[in-house]
């Protein structure tokens, strides 16, 4: 791990969105949709960000572009402090750190052809000198599996599939080194999706890229990412490498979440455990652990101490836990405080 | 199959005519429920599979049309009905929850007066028995404090508390037939879990049937006693769940499977299907896969194959399983090796 280049180092980041109220507007509270949250990303892996609707995984993502200014934190990319620059600054470092988006329909101007779209995005980052633009926007086209011949063409002649290799193509177009992929195949039906997933593993291969991979799809993340980071309302509760996390999670929310995903195999029995109501609000997070709320072996102490990440002896290196239980548990000290799991017939 | 079947769609044809042309969505659909069993129908957008349950309950509107085939409910056929007729259906005898409970909710009523709504026009239950039995409906679904929340709006509800009260209003006069259209893709994987075993719970108590509409094959595993296979508004392949899983027969099918990152195993790579779905109005003459299909051959580009038994209660539409198949007898379409490399 230590021959590996930092490319992207997150410290105490913080991302909270006022709320405003009351006759003079003032900030009332605050969502705090991420909460302290620190982690690294190395040159040419994918790490992708996990959890479920409001957990700030993709606040997290639009933070390290500065899509939103953060409350709080460093953000060090390639050596520079991003949160350091001005906005001109930051538009030419966005040369170097692209997003790919969730919305295929929404991310691309109805109103500009693609050589266009294309076009514009190499203006702006003066990656690629005029003459070439032309052969560059060709080379692109069929890079992503589509006609050359198609670049005339508006973003509604293109399927959901096509346009978001569109997508892909102008991340692609100024040579960056790192693109967040926000979601980036969750709008897509599985035979598509399988293409475009195939595509960005094949272009990591070719330019040494690196990922960060933001899904909800557990089983996209396990075919694509070499490491996981779990979030929970706003904080890291799990971070690992892939095999560590989908073969020995440890904090009992990454079990849940693993085990909630229903299996495409009717004769697999599976233990699923089922959690208890719903995400609580990020405006007014549980105090100690988020997550006691909802989880099966919390304790009086989960609701007032708040977990720091571990790392226990028998865990695998870089795999660490935000839980006060991890090793109680996986040596069975520590058993469920409230019913919860089921096993599934089949 | 020989269990008493409570729906039987025969080919079921709903088209929608725009701007002089016909685009047939639905386009001689023919599947079984049988009685207290949940069928799923799988396939990706635009396959559909939503316009076939809509039109089952006669939810098609201009310029949309149920043009042809039998909807047999019962071994009534539905399509026979009046207006009048399938107003005392719907909501009674089968019901329908759908994908977005955001927006299948009226803002403006509250959780009680939705519910009690069914149970008025259906049961004639006035408003302080309406309001018992909806309390009651909500402590069934597991939604926690029914008596407060019988008195608030949807919004102060989660997505995930929502659709229980859609399947709480799809349950008030204990239907016979529940068709849910992606009911948990709009909500976080922990929270489907919990939706899913409560449809579960409740089919076994009061013995429904369900048809599960949905494109996530893990749903469908998980889920569903039979399954039919949509591709381009035509079923090409039908099979018990088991079946299908270890021996899918259609390449579609295949396809499918092949193309789908799985949680629960480490696969090498995916093998996507090429190409993408051809546009409505430019469908193939022959077999609607044919274009993308690697075994694809001449026959399969000029003609299309018919929906044919292949087994006990089996169904596939493709070539390479009858006797004109032309193209390399010694096919295999489905190589399991190739897929998966269990850990």
């Amino acid at each position: 791990m230590s021959q590996k280049k930092e490319l992207l180092k997150i410290n105490n980041l913080k991302q909270y969105f006022p709320i405003k109220g009351g006759v003079l507007g003032r900030t009332v509270n605050n969502v705090k949709a991420v909460d302290d949250v620190s982690f690294t990303i190395y040159e040419g892996e994918t790490v992708s960000v996990v959890g479920e609707s409001g957990c700030g995984k993709s606040t997290t993502g639009r933070a390290i572009l500065r899509l939103d200014d953060p409350t709080d934190g460093t953000i060090e990319f390639d050596g520079t402090d991003l949160l350091s620059l001005n906005k001109k600054e930051m538009r030419k470092m966005r040369k170097d750190l692209q997003i790919i988006f969730q919305d295929p329909y929404a991310s691309l101007n109805p109103r500009m052809t693609v050589r266009q779209t294309l076009n514009e995005a190499m203006e702006i980052q003066s990656a690629v000198p005029r003459d070439e633009r032309n052969d560059r926007i060709a080379e692109l086209m069929e890079t992503v599996g589509l006609q050359p011949h198609q670049a005339d063409r508006f973003p509604h002649e293109f399927s959901g599939g096509q346009r978001q290799r569109i997508g892909i193509a102008r991340a692609l177009s100024v040579n960056p080194k790192l693109i967040v992929c926000d979601e980036a195949v969750s709008a897509l039906d599985v035979s598509i999706q399988a293409q475009v997933l195939n595509l960005l593993k094949k272009f990591q291969n070719e330019w040494n890229l690196t990922y960060l991979f933001i899904a909800h799809d557990l089983g996209v993340v396990r075919h694509i990412s070499d490491r996981i980071i779990v979030m929970y309302l706003g904080k890291i509760v799990e971070i690992g490498d892939t095999k560590s996390i989908f073969e020995n999670p440890q904090h009992p929310y990454t079990k849940a979440l693993l085990s909630a995903i229903p299996v495409p195999d009717p004769e697999k029995k599976t233990e699923r455990i089922f959690l208890q109501g719903d995400v609580p609000s990020p405006i007014d997070p549980p105090t100690g652990c988020r997550f006691h709320t909802r989880c099966p072996f919390a304790t009086d102490k989960c609701a007032e101490e708040v977990p720091e990440l571990r790392n226990e002896d028998y865990m695998t290196d870089g795999h660490a836990a935000a839980c006060h239980y991890i090793k109680a548990i996986e040596s069975g000290e520590h058993q469920p405080t409230r019913e919860t799991s089921k096993v599934r017939d089949v | 199959m020989s269990d008493e079947k409570i729906l039987e769609v025969k080919d079921l044809r709903t088209s929608f005519f725009i701007e002089g042309n016909e685009i047939k969505a639905v386009d001689g659909v023919t599947f079984d429920v049988p009685k207290g069993k949940t069928l799923g129908i799988v396939g990706e957008s635009g396959s559909g599979k939503s316009i076939s349950a809509l039109s089952i309950l006669q939810l098609i509107d201009s310029p949309g049309e149920i043009v042809g085939g039998e909807i047999n409910f019962k071994g009534q056929n539905l399509l026979d009905y009046s207006e009048a007729q399938m107003r005392k259906v719907r909501g009674n005898q089968i019901s329908m929850i759908f994908q977005e409970p955001m927006t299948s909710l009226n803002p403006v009523y509250t959780i009680g007066q939705q519910i009690r709504e069914a149970l008025k026009i259906h049961r004639g239950l006035d408003k302080k028995d309406g309001t018992e039995k909806s309390i009651e409906l909500l402590e069934l679904v597991g939604i926690p404090s029914p008596r407060k929340r019988v008195t608030q709006y949807p919004f102060e509800l989660s997505g995930g508390m929502r659709q229980r009260v859609m399947i709480a209003m799809a349950l008030a006069c204990n239907p016979e037939l529940l068709i849910a259209d992606e009911p948990t893709t709009a909500l976080d994987v922990t929270i489907q879990a919990q939706i899913l075993e409560l449809i579960k719970e409740l089919q076994d108590e009061m013995g429904m049937s369900v048809v599960m509409i949905t494109h996530d094959l893990g749903v469908v595993a998980e889920t569903c006693d039979y399954v039919a296979v949509m591709y381009c508004g035509k079923v090409v392949e039908y099979a018990d769940v088991k079946t299908l899983f270890k021996n899918p027969r259609h390449p579609y099918t295949v396809g499918l499977l092949n193309s789908l990152p799985r949680s629960d195993v480490d696969q090498e790579e995916l093998i996507p299907i090429e190409g993408t779905v051809p546009a409505p109005h430019e469908m193939p003459d022959g077999c609607r896969f044919a274009p993308r299909c690697p075994f694809a051959t001449d026959l399969c580009h000029s003609e299309l194959p018919n929906l044919d038994d292949v087994g006990e209660g089996e169904q596939v539409r493709c070539w390479i399983y009858t006797d004109e198949w032309d193209g390399d007898p010694e096919v295999k379409v489905y190589e399991p090796e190739k897929r998966t490399s269990e850990d």
